[in-house]
């Protein structure tokens, strides 16, 4: 049994057993889930992105240290972080590691790290990790960061996820015609190049501005930009060297100065109703896939990919028989 | 495949820097389909509870050749207790007298794995105390 009320409480127990749960999808998950959704949409959601090895999970770390230990005078924000890593494909087990990166937070009642693997999903989080931080989010945690397995390019579902997305680099990854192709930069509402002590942060530096100023401001991504007109957000550049702190507080303005952004643009807006009508789209799917799949008769399923597997029919026209409930012989 | 995996912790506490045998271990049980949350060197009692409530593990392994594990490994079960995580099954392995397995195993230690045991006995181990 889910303790909702607990969850609501904050009690630490009661969050992490209905994190798994929510992994496992389970009925039980998803009825708490349900019952927590009209707590949600408080917290910020930070996404942290980029290749692997670029300093994703120290970058984190230091955030969520910076957010505990405010160097300004504002209070201290609660910080739950969810790290994801890969699932191997071939025998289903994950190594999670991010939590080595960041033992500097441990003891501290407000921070609550949890590490999830893929299980088969390629966008670079979860298929639970929506679920896994509407959970954080209802139990009240301030700030959610959200670290993605190491991207490569195409990775974007945390875009679609995040309130503020951060794509990490690191100097001598490529040069300046990874800058200009399509993906990952793309998605970036703040770009850091961690590692700045390391030779070739000037070139990589210099790489990811002109990508930048080869932008056109007009082209409205996705998921980006106001669709009232109002001023365009231009994606800074910062350098750190997270492992030192360096440029760590610089980041937090930032992730500030977005937040703003996105509540005067109606931008928070628009991206949770993109966030909203990815999830209602998924659900309805699901749902409407293994309805008409009860419905349909027996062994007509099979019957129809028999007749694909022997190229009597295309699945095109396999697909029309279907919905009209017949083999098609 | 049930949807439900396996959740173990491999953590070194204390203060020696030997961690080969923890990284073979917890790649053992990566192979085996397990989700392993893999902590690192120097972690206190502490930490590891704290790990295992934030990650709702099934299983901690701990891994010591500093020789505190009579230290150690009762703290980590008085804070597993107290976190009211008293289900989660703890495995040790390193380097271990004979004369303290038994002690352990008292104290609700699930398993004591010296050098030279197989990894597949590790993940047998762990699969099946988990299971109960």
């Amino acid at each position: 049994m889910i303790d909702v009320q607990a969850v609501l409480d904050g009690n630490r127990l009661a969050i992490s057993r209905l994190i798994s749960q929510i992994e496992n999808d389970t009925p039980e998950g998803q009825r708490a889930l349900s019952e927590l959704f009209s707590y949600t949409g408080k917290a910020h959601l930070i996404g942290v992105t980029g290749a692997p090895g670029t300093g994703k999970s120290t970058l984190v770390n230091q955030i969520a240290y910076h957010y505990r230990h405010p160097t300004n005078s504002s209070t201290p924000k609660t910080v739950a972080i969810v790290a994801v890593d890969p699932t191997s494909p071939f025998t289903g087990g994950a190594l999670l590691g991010d939590r080595i990166r960041m033992t500097g937070l441990s003891g501290d009642l407000g921070v609550f790290i949890r590490s999830m693997a893929t299980r088969g999903s390629l966008g670079g989080l979860a298929n639970t990790t929506a679920g896994v931080v509407q959970a954080f989010d209802a139990a009240g945690y301030h700030v959610i960061l959200i670290e993605t397995v190491g991207a490569g390019q195409a990775e974007v579902d945390i875009a679609r996820l995040a309130h503020t997305t951060l794509v990490v680099e690191a100097p001598g990854l490529g040069d300046d015609i990874q800058a200009i192709k399509a993906g990952i930069l793309e998605i970036a509402d703040i770009l850091v190049v961690n590692k700045a002590d390391r030779p070739g942060i000037e070139s990589t530096e210099r790489a990811l501005r002109n990508m930048l100023q080869l932008a056109d401001p007009q082209v409205r991504s996705e998921f980006k930009n106001s669709e009232n007109g109002e001023s365009l957000w231009e994606t800074p550049i910062q350098c750190t060297i997270a492992i030192e702190g360096n440029g760590v507080t610089e980041v937090i303005d930032l992730i500030s100065k977005h937040r703003v952004y996105l509540e005067k643009t109606g931008d928070l807006q628009r991206r949770e109703r993109i966030r909203l009508e990815t999830e209602l789209t998924h659900r309805l799917q699901k749902l409407l896939i293994t309805q008409w799949r009860e419905q349909l008769s027996d062994g007509l399923f099979e019957k129809v990919l028999d007749r694909l597997l022997t190229r009597e029919i295309s699945p095109q026209e396999a697909v029309t028989q279907l919905m009209k409930g017949g083999s098609g012989e | 495949m049930s949807k439900e995996k396996i959740r173990v912790i491999i953590a070194k506490p204390g203060l020696d820097g030997h961690d080969r045998g923890a990284k073979v271990v917890a790649r053992a049980l990566r192979d085996a389909g397990m989700e392993v949350i893999y902590t690192g060197l120097r972690q206190t009692p502490e930490m590891i509870a704290e790990a295992a409530l934030q990650e709702d593990a099934h299983a901690i392994g701990l891994s010591i050749l500093s020789g505190a594990h009579m230290a150690l490994v009762p703290r980590v079960l008085e804070l597993l207790k107290s976190n009211k995580q008293e289900n989660v099954k703890v495995f040790i392995g390193g380097i271990i007298p004979d004369e303290d397995v038994p002690r352990l195993l008292a104290l609700g230690v699930e398993g004591v794995f010296g050098p030279g045991t197989s990894t597949q006995d590790i993940v047998n181990a762990i699969r099946s105390k988990v299971m109960e």
